[in-house]
């Protein structure tokens, strides 16, 4: 694929660690607000890289994650109803709610179904007039929009037997939820790539106003974190907090 | 779930557009970026199209990390 062994240059990689371990500053406390840069961050042992100059720390921004018990529980109950085909992203089916999962509910004979996409889920839609298909909307910004353009087309084609479950959620105001709480002392945030990609960086400049922290959207690849810790560290060292995009896509659009 | 991933765009037909991306090919909406054409690299979550991919960008992102690095470790 073009450009992935570029932004994965082993050699740019240790420029930007000694960059960041050339700091005087030790211990800074960095949240990597996303399961995106989570899973980046492990596959690539980013942690143990910038250890002891910078911790990183795990955020909540995992939408399957966050999905609370009483929402499983609903899902649940729609696909037991003999009507219902409950389709969903494969994420949700190990889940548990109060007491069930989907996969056990999908076992005990209730037809839930896995779809990669909303538009899987118009087909089977389609495929079956005579039953209700119930898409399990789960997701932040990235999702959400995907879902109700289903719905659009869901309307232009005619298909009337398609609804959804609409459990989705708002990565803003996570994060204020979490530094408005207090529990967690946080030096700064790296700002999700593909949520941003939807919203923009507005949203987030609450973050250094009320919090006086810096954020950096920044994309997946291990040199987008590299730099987006060194941005973030540099920013702490000359005593200034701001919303800073790194991520190629959104530079036109904010 | 949430990952996105770049396709190329072979061809359109309407709000659907086919895309391949080593060997793999799949039809996405294009309901969300009307605005791409046969060519284009497009980022796809879940079936659908949310952005699109700038070549331009990409190679000025890269210039970038070597351009940062050069004016801070000479400071």
């Amino acid at each position: 694929m073009k450009f992935l062994d570029e932004y994965r240059d082993p050699a740019l990689a240790k420029r930007l660690v000694e960059r960041i371990h050339s700091h005087s500053l030790h211990g800074l406390r960095v949240m990597e607000f996303c399961g995106g840069h989570t899973v980046a961050i492990m596959k690539y042992g980013l942690r143990q890289l910038l250890f002891p100059h910078v911790e990183l720390l795990s955020g909540p921004g995992c939408p399957v994650c966050v999905t609370a018990n009483a929402e499983i529980d609903k899902a649940i109950a729609l696909a037991k109803k003999p009507e219902v085909i409950l389709t969903t992203f494969g994420d949700m089916l190990k889940v548990p709610g109060s007491y069930s999962s989907l996969q056990k509910t999908r076992a005990d004979g209730g037809d839930v179904r896995i779809v990669y996409s909303a538009q899987d889920a118009l087909e089977i839609a389609q495929g079956n007039p005579d039953k209700r298909i119930v898409f399990l909307g789960i997701g932040f910004e990235t999702t959400a929009p995907t879902i109700a353009a289903s719905i659009l087309e869901a309307q232009d084609r005619g298909i009337k037997n398609y609804c959804v479950l609409s459990l989705h959620k708002l990565c803003p105001p996570v994060i204020k939820a979490l530094l408005d709480s207090g529990e967690t002392k946080l030096d700064g945030i790296i700002l999700p790539g593909h949520v941003s990609a939807i919203i923009g960086s507005h949203p987030y400049e609450f973050i250094p106003r009320d919090f006086g922290i810096g954020g950096v959207i920044a994309g997946f690849e291990p040199l987008d974190i590299l730099l987006t810790v060194e941005m973030l560290v540099a920013q702490i060292e000359k005593i200034i907090a701001e919303c800073v995009v790194f991520y190629a896509n959104l530079r036109e659009t904010t | 779930m949430c990952l996105a991933v770049p396709f190329q765009v072979k061809s359109i037909e309407g709000d659907y557009a086919h895309v391949e991306i080593g060997g793999v090919s799949r039809k996405v909406s294009i309901m969300l970026t009307p605005e791409v054409t046969v060519g284009d690299y497009i980022l796809v979550h879940t079936g659908y199209a949310i952005a699109k991919i700038d070549e331009a960008e990409a190679q000025e992102t890269l210039k970038l990390f070597d351009e940062y690095l050069e004016v801070v470790e000479t400071e």
